[in-house]
């Protein structure tokens, strides 16, 4: 009988800019989600709960106990909810590479919203739009005005518009780590310091990676992957293929490089580089096996995108956050 | 008000730093513009340093070593071409121009070059004008 009157935690899932890969990961608790809905209350999760965000806004102040938000802040109704959610939350995580660093979405920031919206709306090959219609944030009809969010210029972290408690990244975040999360906030065990990283490891990927690797790595040509034979067993960086565990944190269980795919660098860089391309470029740079200028710049033009590359999930997150040239047409 | 271009220049302690210092010792005249940061190597210098020194309000950035083949440590001069190379690339993606980070060999005895070197680099700056990455990422948050 105590056992059931026993407050439960309330928890809370939303989806920013996210594909839903992160709602899919946290459903793939499987059976686990038992133990889950025994010590909480589900009390907010757009994709699998009716509750709408009128329901949200009912709440008190720090009614729900956790809210894992993914997915990055794109337009107006993003931020809306992130302030919402911050207020109404105790426990704020932000759960994915999206709200962490950008994820893929924050690639937007290669580009302005001038620019996506040409694209998508006029310069798509199969698009067909002679009169040159744009979504509006307000448009008026007979019963009213209808209104959409607004699509920012930028694509932003979740920590770049509201204080963030505890960043679980990954993309998706591997679920074991988020079972293990959320049963310390259910036993009550001590949490890390707010800010912390938490279901990741603290060291990079290479510390653990069980690849065979050298301690001096001289790359002559970097190649992509389709152009190699993997061997299943060399470190993929010596093959010539770029592999961004240098500057990512492990704790993912080396999922892509046992599945032999070098690794992309979702979990983000480890705790003493702070940005990963910086720390990509720079380890790179040891590697090239050429003192000849003009060598070195063939070298290099093998690296085809490197900012792509080495911000895949960062690049709202990076030192120099978005493209330059673009925010001029604003 | 005109445009003063403000320029980072790293120089390594051993080749470059010497030849600035011969330069003010022997009393050359070089702009102002340029405020030198010294490091023990160039191949000390991280892409970080750089993309720091533009995201803090830098108009250029100078990276200046011994010349190939000198290095105090050998081949640090070498890793940081290399990285100069791949952060050219980067940048250039970024919207940021080339001209705006340079990488050049400057000699303990070479006061000479480094004041012409800090003469055409504040040429360059100010005819491409200033660099808007700072207010850019302002108008982020």
């Amino acid at each position: 009988m105590s056992e059931q009157n026993k407050p439960k935690l309330k928890l809370a899932v939303y989806w920013g800019a996210a594909c839903g890969g992160c709602c899919v990961s946290v459903l793939d608790v499987h059976e686990k989600l038992f133990d889950v809905v025994a010590a909480a209350d589900l009390v907010f999760w757009p994709i699998a709960l009716d509750i709408k965000y009128k329901d949200v806004e009912a709440m008190p102040d720090g009614h729900i106990d956790v809210t894992l938000f993914n997915g990055s802040v794109r337009n107006s109704e993003n931020h809306h909810m992130a302030k919402l959610l911050r207020d109404k939350t105790k426990i704020l995580v932000a759960y994915g590479s999206c709200s962490h660093m950008g994820g893929i979405p924050g690639l937007g920031n290669f580009s302005s919203r001038k620019e996506i919206f040409n694209r998508v709306y006029h310069d798509t090959e199969t698009t067909v739009n002679p009169e040159r219609i744009e979504p509006k944030e307000k448009y008026s009809v007979a019963e009213g005005e209808l209104s959409l969010p607004e699509f920012y210029n930028d694509v932003r972290t979740l920590d770049q518009v509201v204080d963030v408690d505890y960043y679980l990244p990954g993309c998706p975040p591997q679920t074991e780590r988020l079972v293990e999360v959320f049963m310390a906030i259910v036993t009550g065990a001590e949490l890390p310091p707010t800010g912390s990283v938490i279901g990741a490891l603290e060291k990079s990927q290479c510390d653990e990676c069980e690849r065979k690797k050298t301690d001096n790595k001289l790359i002559k040509e970097f190649k992509r992957p389709w152009e190699i034979i993997d061997d299943g067993e060399t470190c993929f960086l010596e093959q010539g293929v770029i592999c961004m565990g240098p500057a990512t944190r492990g704790g993912c269980g080396y999922r892509c490089i046992n599945g032999n795919a070098p690794c992309k660098g979702c979990y983000g860089p480890p705790a003493d580089a702070p940005d990963p391309g910086a720390k990509m470029m720079s380890a790179i740079g040891t590697m090239i096996d050429s003192n000849d200028e003009a060598e070195i710049e063939k070298i290099v033009d093998g690296i085809v995108d490197p900012a792509g590359t080495f911000y895949r999930y960062s690049l709202p997150k990076a030192i120099i956050r978005r493209k330059l040239t673009t925010i001029k047409e604003n | 008000m005109e445009f003063e271009p403000k320029i980072v220049a790293f120089l390594c302690n051993w080749c470059s730093y010497t030849g600035a210092d011969l330069a003010g010792t022997s009393r050359m005249k070089y702009p102002a513009n340029i405020k030198i940061i010294r490091i023990m190597c160039s191949g000390r210098i991280g892409p970080t340093f750089v993309l720091k020194a533009f995201r803090e309000g830098a108009d250029g950035v100078m990276i200046c070593g011994c010349h190939p083949g000198d290095c105090h440590y050998h081949e640090g001069n070498y890793k940081c071409l290399r990285r100069y190379k791949l952060i050219q690339k980067y940048i250039q993606q970024m919207g940021i121009e080339q001209d705006r980070l340079r990488l050049s060999w400057i000699s303990a005895s070479e006061g000479k070059q480094f004041a012409e070197l800090a003469q055409s680099m504040t040429e360059v700056i100010r005819e491409l004008g200033p660099c808007d990455i700072k207010s850019v990422m302002e108008t982020f948050a």
